[in-house]
């Protein structure tokens, strides 16, 4: 089984494209494989516990799903105000996995 | 210590892709890797060494005032953070589209290349990670 790494950039409600990418990672996780989803710039407004619910809850069910802390500052969303299933991290924490060799993927 | 191969493809000034990239590659030089890049399309202009700073006269503010960002100067701290670090920081451009652009004028430590290279420098990789524009 491989390791993947999905950074997700975008809301989505911006593009029908966001949800095909979750849903990507349900299908990969789904075949066993490890998933982590990294959600950067626009895409941490999904992670907002009081955002309307559109695919992410079900991915964080079957993957590890990162808010990127800059990008949480950036949009004054406070880690408090994020889903329960859903972790602040640095970005070192793509250029952790990067090292390790993990497959990863930018939408 | 590993070696990590970054794509961009955004112009300059256009999207917050340029500033997560740069923040990817800045962590990772941090981390103690070494970096490659490889720059494709706009991305091309991101070390042009005639960015020029300028005043934003909407706000009254000089040059100095503004402190307008360029990002050959991102670029630039960027090589001096690998050498800090003692890690390796390999800037290519894709040569075609520098000429495209006339950008050929480049901050040190950037080299010409082209898409070819892209594919050593992502099979030579343990990581990969390409930005596309959208």
């Amino acid at each position: 089984m491989a390791r993947y790494l999905l950074i997700e950039s975008g809301g989505p409600w911006e593009s029908g494209t966001t949800a095909g990418f979750y849903r990507l990672a349900q299908d990969l996780a789904g075949q066993g494989h490890e998933v982590t989803v990294y959600l950067v710039q626009n895409g941490v407004l999904a992670a907002r516990a009081g955002a309307r619910e559109v695919g992410l809850a079900d991915v964080a069910a079957h993957a590890r799903v990162f808010a990127d802390d800059f990008s949480l500052r950036e949009r004054g969303i406070a880690v408090r105000d994020l889903r329960a299933s859903i972790l602040p991290a640095g970005i070192e924490a793509v250029a952790d996995m990067l090292a390790d060799g993990v497959r990863a993927i930018w939408h | 210590m590993a070696t990590v191969t970054i794509g961009l493809m955004d112009p300059p000034y256009e999207s917050a892709n340029t500033v997560t990239g740069f923040r990817i590659i800045d962590a990772a030089l941090r981390k103690g890797h070494h970096v490659n890049v490889f720059l494709y399309e706009g991305a091309v202009a991101l070390g042009f060494a005639e960015q020029k700073p300028h005043a934003n006269p909407v706000k009254g503010k000089s040059v100095e005032e503004f402190d307008h960002p360029n990002p050959k100067d991102w670029v630039h701290a960027l090589f001096e953070l690998a050498a800090t670090r003692g890690v390796e920081l390999d800037w290519v451009n894709c040569g075609l589209c520098v000429d495209e652009r006339g950008v050929d004028k480049q901050v040190e430590g950037a080299r010409r290349g082209s898409p070819a290279d892209f594919w050593k420098l992502a099979e030579a990789a343990d990581g990969l990670l390409f930005i596309p524009t959208r």
